[in-house]
């Protein structure tokens, strides 16, 4: 199947060709991060985690997300995302790999990355993390792959790859509770320490996986011969509506906590973000344009003329996304370092290095996705799912 | 072919037998192999001792009053080839410094203190937490608490994942942003410091150990060693398990604080004030 991959339009060749060059040029960066050391970013003492573990804590969530057409098709018999379900699994396939990615330039030492597996410690959150998310990224390839092969025979897929099937569902929601248990086990940094942190992450996962899937039907559909279908589109709008709903009430259950129990440490995070502290305010703008993009979501998804529309749908997911990426991307990571354990405001400026390496590596994701997506849709084509 | 921790230790162990120093054990047996570990770690826990340390505040401001004292600072730093980066708060090191009260003890905090308690200048160090939230997140247990309460750091095995700083409570924590022999050589005219100590590789976590390498050989904390050389005795380390001791003493006669208790990871640097 994969010398789908090696045929393709002109167009397609460009968009490969083109993110064969950022990744270049982030490969080239990253060297010298190797050789000079994480000094080459904007981290510091104080804020020890910066974009890079920001971006692999929000790709766990786009990963996350693409169980929302696996679940409904597997477990409520839901037959019309059995067109998509291999979308959504291709892209989680992506996600992960851009996740693992993000951990391995984040680390300080990555020659020795595999003491990680040399010296196994069930105590600490990472080592599960590594886990649940290498084995997430194989039951996609397994499922994803066999489901697709099985497809193009034209035959049922088999017993043990539905059995498969079954287990990524949980193992998607581990992937995400287990991301944020990163965070909400640790005393002393206020943003994270709350128990709803993990239903926060899913909230937010499917809110932003789902979203992100339905603007890559939209354009599968305008570029190929394979249409996803109307009503898959629809019901993926749906679930995206629930989803952010949850997601910004879960947001406003942490303001209120903290500002009607008016526990300092629970406040102080909350109010370097949206409002400045101690006269540093550099994320400021930026939470607010999560917010402006989080309330422009909720109008488009929740009026049900503008969610049924394909043109507003789309770009309520695209407010979706970056509402969410925002407020995850940037925000959560990087507002629980502030203040710092002596209740000081240091801030967090990332160097042009540290983003073009987040550039490239958001590129190798869409890079892997788009071979992945020609295979898929190629065998669609052929099989002739191409009308609906 | 590198050097990893039981390897070390056999080499440490051995060395012991021959009455040899770590490092220079290390270059004998495996020339050239260590690049960054934990000096002579040799763990050796006598008779459950329970490392801890008091900071006497009073004696130690009012040698601050006489004019700037650093003493403590300085010899560790020394000691233990802690690189100066100045004013570069971005890859700043250190593993023992000054933080006012205000910020030492955040939520001990009120308006009406006085401005000049508000400043005082206390010494921050690693607390060696009788449960320490950066040992239980390590993916690697390059960081632990050792059965006499000394939490360790196996800078040879580290990954440089800062996990640990994300969950210590108390900033104790330094990473090596970059190549500690490329600080700044106007403010480290002779780094190394000390040539039997050594240095460490970029990409690594690292923090107070209190003077394991000393107490491994009988000795107490450089930092308390040199507060005592110059008379002020404001740093006074010993043993939690011994009922007679000088600390436990100091503990029963006088009051004492810790840093944020709230949190349950059982600080063992005690405040005198
Ligand atoms: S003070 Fe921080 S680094 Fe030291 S033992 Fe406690 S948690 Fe760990
Ligand atoms: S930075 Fe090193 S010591 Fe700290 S948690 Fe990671 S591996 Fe452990």
């Amino acid at each position: 199947m994969l010398e789908r991959a090696l045929k393709g339009s002109p167009g397609y060749w460009w968009l490969l060709g083109s993110l064969l060059a950022v990744m270049t040029v982030g490969v080239v960066c990253y060297i010298t991060q190797f050789n000079e050391g994480l000094k080459i970013t904007g981290m510091s003492r104080d804020i020890s985690w910066g974009l890079y573990i920001a971006q692999f804590t929000y790709l766990v969530g786009i990963a996350a997300g693409g169980v929302m057409v696996v679940l409904p098709y597997y477990i409520h018999d839901y037959k019309a995302f059995g067109r998509i379900t291999i979308l959504g699994e291709f892209l989680a396939i992506a996600a992960v790999i851009m996740c693992l990615l993000f951990i391995f330039v984040d680390i300080g030492n990555p020659v020795r990355m595999l003491n990680v597996i040399l010296y196994p410690s069930p105590r600490s959150i990472l080592f599960w993390d590594m886990i649940v998310l290498n084995g997430y990224l194989f039951l996609n390839i397994i499922v994803g792959w066999n489901v697709l092969a099985a497809e193009r025979k034209g035959v049922q897929y088999k017993k043990w790859v539905k059995f498969l099937a079954y287990v990524s569902i949980p193992w998607a929601f581990s992937i995400h509770t287990v991301t944020a248990f990163l965070y909400a086990g640790i005393p002393g940094r206020h943003l994270w320490i709350t128990a709803i942190m993990a239903a926060r992450f899913l909230s937010s996962a499917f809110a932003a996986g789902p979203s992100l899937l339905l603007l890559l039907c939209l354009l599968v559909r305008k570029l190929t011969k394979f249409d996803p279908g109307k009503e898959q589109l629809r019901t993926l709008g749906g679930i995206i509506t629930y989803a952010m709903i949850l997601n910004c009430f879960f947001l406003l259950l942490e303001v209120f906590t903290a500002f009607y129990s008016g526990i300092p440490e629970h406040q102080s995070s909350l109010v370097y973000l949206y409002a400045g502290l101690d006269g540093h305010s550099r994320l400021v703008p930026w939470m607010w344009t999560s917010v402006f993009f989080c309330v422009v979501a909720l109008v488009l998804l929740v009026i049900p003329a503008l969610r049924r529309n394909e043109t507003t749908l789309a770009l309520g997911c695209v407010a979706v996304f970056i509402g969410t990426w925002i407020d995850k991307g940037v925000g959560l990571v990087i507002g629980g370092f502030i203040p710092n354990p002596f209740h000081k405001v240091i801030e967090y400026m990332p160097t042009a290095r540290e983003i073009i390496i987040c550039l490239a590596i958001w590129a190798t994701g869409f890079f892997v996705l788009t071979i992945l997506y020609k295979i898929a849709i190629s065998i669609k084509e052929e099989v002739g799912v191409t009308n609906h | 072919m590198t050097v990893d921790r039981r390897k070390f230790l056999k080499i440490a162990g051995l060395s012991a037998a021959f009455g040899l120093g770590g490092k220079t054990a290390v270059d004998i047996f495996a020339p050239g192999e260590l690049f960054a570990s934990a000096g002579s770690a040799v763990p050796v826990a006598t008779n459950q001792k329970k490392w801890a340390m008091v900071i006497d505040m009073k004696k130690c401001l009012e040698e601050q009053e006489k004019g700037k004292c650093n003493q403590c600072m300085a010899a560790c730093h020394r000691v233990h080839n802690v690189p100066n980066f100045g004013d570069n708060i971005k890859e700043e090191m250190k593993w023992i410094w000054q933080e006012s009260y205000e910020h030492l003890f955040p939520s001990q905090h009120n308006e009406f203190i006085s401005e000049d308690v508000k400043e005082k200048p206390f010494i921050a160090l690693c607390n060696h937490c009788e449960n320490p939230p950066c040992c239980r997140v390590c993916p690697t247990k390059s960081t632990w608490r050792r059965e006499d309460g000394v939490v360790m750091m196996d800078l040879h095995r580290c990954i440089g994942c800062r996990f640990c700083m994300a969950a210590c409570p108390f900033g104790s924590r330094s990473f090596n942003w970059g190549d500690p022999r490329k600080a700044p050589k106007e403010l480290n005219p002779d780094f190394p410091t000390n040539m039997n100590y050594p240095t460490r590789t970029k990409g690594v976590v690292e923090k107070c150990n209190f003077c394991d390498e000393r107490l491994g050989v009988g000795k107490i904390p450089v930092c308390v060693e040199t507060c005592q050389n110059i008379n002020v005795h404001a740093l006074i380390f010993g043993d939690l398990n011994d009922p007679a001791s000088e600390i436990r003493k100091l503990l029963h006669s006088r009051y004492s604080i810790r840093r944020k208790t709230e949190l349950g990871t059982e600080p063992k640097v005690y405040y005198l004030i």
